[in-house]
């Protein structure tokens, strides 16, 4: 009984770790720009293929994961600069269309150049499950959690040490004024991009030993990467971090005690209820509009 | 002004009228009459969208329950087609009124994901629950019978939908212009404003959305029978996110805006065809340049181009 709570809240929480690095990223730039990044997905399927690809070409493990981490980033970059700041102020709608276009364009080449084949990655020390208390652990699970925890840390300081990350905050709360104060919003928008695409391709990074990858793997992770951003409230980072936990040990528990074939509902059906009771999601808080 | 309006409809007609004495062969009467059932999805999604202001990433689920509803009952139990559809709307309409109501208080990003997650559920339940939808594979539907007599060729279906489709861009001209048209077109200018001047904005918002959502389902079910074959990717997310864009891309609020949508991202994977393996990356760039450079959508940039409403 015990050992198998435990099996599923372990791999509950790999997963959900996974989801929280994507709703971060919808986090940041949803931030920055109102606008929810459907192409988040993409990066993670980019994060987990590129280090396949950079791995067997040869390069040393550190070195091909930190280009797995950066050409994602670029990737980030070039769709902010080239399809999300000639738009400025467009409708949800069309910015929503943008950013689904710039993930079929992504996914699309990444077929064409790599194949529709799966992939997987070893494991980064190796493959030996520790047992806890009659449940296995996979090593690269900890090391998927250790580096969200990490990443977690590093983003509370950057947001409340350091002068970029308070200029980040300030744009997010109210861009006009951040603008006044003399913070180049345009570099803000550009970071907040970068940072998102880099940290979807760790999630992917880091998952691709446990789950395997392939081109198509980004639509569902995305999806419940929304799942988990909106869940803890659109714009919190915080919000965004539980929620992707939650969801990672809903989806597991619900395909283990209940329906394995039901697993991919598990996120949205919670995310229904959620928002038919709490409007804002868990950690939203109450809005007023301006009139 | 009104005059105009109708003029626009009396072009439709003519246009369907003559189109199959000029079409060459039975493929370009086949995406006529797949093009024209899109125009009418998408006439229904685009009152909802482009009028009422409320964005639906759901709405290939609704597609998905007229359709299967079509496909199933009359498989499984014997029903008559036209009972099946009637069905497939009734259910769809009392999903769409039970969920309408909770997730209007939402707004912007926050209703996308709840008609977004709707959607993804229907999929995956029609997905999963193969003992009677056939799973992943699909399954045949029935032929469509009326009064006796089976549609069965693609020159009979193609004057049931044109008809179908003459209906609905006849009443959503008629709906916009009245009190009902109004109001919604209130709502999306400013919800505050609308309900201060007495407009009850969430019993039009549900409203709206159940009637695109039966409209969608009913359109599911001509679907289905003309194919004569259902697949679980006719309800999911892409399919959502192919109607969504054909409202975008003719133009938000203008009825012909939804016809031109239609027809053009309904040749677009033909046309995309030549470019083997790249049909993703090419769709994906010609949906990021639309919104780009015509971000109010097709007609309403050309309208405003030379100069003239719709």
């Amino acid at each position: 009984m015990l050992a198998q709570f435990l099996q599923f809240l372990f791999s509950g929480i790999t997963v959900g770790a996974t989801y929280a690095l994507a709703a971060l990223g919808f986090t940041l730039i949803y931030n920055a720009s109102n606008v929810i990044n459907f192409a988040q997905g993409e990066f993670i399927m980019l994060g987990g293929m590129l280090a396949v690809v950079f791995t067997q070409a040869g390069l040393p493990l550190p070195v091909a994961l930190v280009l797995a981490i950066l050409v994602p980033a670029i990737v980030g970059v070039l769709i902010e600069k080239l399809a999300i700041e000639p738009v400025k102020g467009a409708e949800t709608v069309t910015l929503i269309i943008i950013t689904i276009g710039a993930s079929l364009v992504i996914r699309g080449l990444v077929a064409v150049f790599l194949g529709k084949n799966t992939h997987s990655l070893p494991a980064f020390s190796g493959d030996a499950p520790i047992e806890i208390l009659g449940a296995t652990l996979l090593p690269q699970s900890l090391w998927v959690l250790g580096v969200t925890a990490l990443v977690v840390v590093a983003l509370w300081y950057f947001f409340n040490r350091t002068l970029q990350g308070k200029a980040m905050l300030a744009t997010s709360f109210n861009r006009l004024a951040a603008e006044l104060v003399g913070i180049n919003t345009g570099w803000v928008l550009f970071m907040s991009f970068a940072m998102s695409a880099a940290l979807g391709a760790l999630g992917g990074i880091l998952l691709t030993p446990i789950t395997m990858t392939s081109y198509d793997v980004g639509i569902m992770l995305g999806l419940k990467g929304f799942v988990a951003a909106v869940l803890g409230g659109l714009g919190n980072g915080l919000g965004a971090v539980v929620g992707g936990l939650l969801v990672g040990i809903l989806e597991a528990m619900g395909a283990g005690y209940i329906s394995s074939a039901y697993k991919d509902a598990m996120p949205f059906v919670l995310i229904l209820f959620i928002l038919f009771f709490m409007p804002r999601g868990l950690f939203g808080g109450k809005s007023t509009d301006r009139v | 002004m009104k005059k105009s309006v109708y003029n626009g409809l009396y072009l439709v007609i003519a246009i369907l009228l003559v189109l199959p004495f000029v079409l060459p062969n039975s493929f370009y009467l086949d995406l006529a009459v797949r093009m024209a059932i899109n125009a009418c999805i998408v006439l229904g999604l685009n009152l909802l969208i482009g009028f009422a202001g409320q964005i639906s990433l759901g709405h290939a689920g609704f597609l998905g329950i007229g359709a299967y509803a079509s496909a199933v009952l009359p498989t499984h139990f014997g029903w008559h087609p036209l009972l099946a559809m009637g069905a497939g709307a009734v259910v769809t309409g009392v999903l769409a009124a039970l969920v309408a109501r909770p997730i209007f208080k939402l707004k912007g990003n926050y209703l996308a994901m709840a008609t977004l997650g709707l959607g993804i559920i229907i999929s995956i339940a029609l997905r999963n629950e193969a003992q009677w939808t056939g799973g992943p594979d699909g399954m045949p539907v029935p032929a469509m019978g009326l009064f006796g007599f089976e549609l069965s060729n693609d020159k009979q279906w193609y004057w049931v939908v044109a008809a179908l489709l003459v209906v609905s861009v006849w009443s959503s001209l008629n709906l916009i212009d009245s009190p009902f048209g109004r109001a919604l077109r209130a709502l999306h200018g400013s919800e505050v404003a609308s309900q201060v001047v007495g407009v009850d904005v969430v019993r039009y918002k549900v409203a709206i959305f159940v009637l695109s959502a039966v409209f969608a389902s009913i359109m599911g079910s001509v679907t289905a029978h003309y194919v004569g074959f259902v697949s679980p990717n006719f309800a999911d997310f892409f399919h959502s996110i192919e109607l969504v864009t054909m409202v975008v891309i003719g133009g938000m609020a203008s009825v012909y805006g939804s016809l031109l949508g239609a027809v053009l991202l309904t040749a677009l994977p033909q046309a995309l065809a030549t470019f083997e393996g790249w049909e993703t990356v090419v769709f994906g760039a010609i949906l990021m340049l639309s919104m780009i450079f015509l971000p109010k959508g097709l007609v309403p940039t050309l309208a405003a181009k030379f100069g003239k409403g719709e």
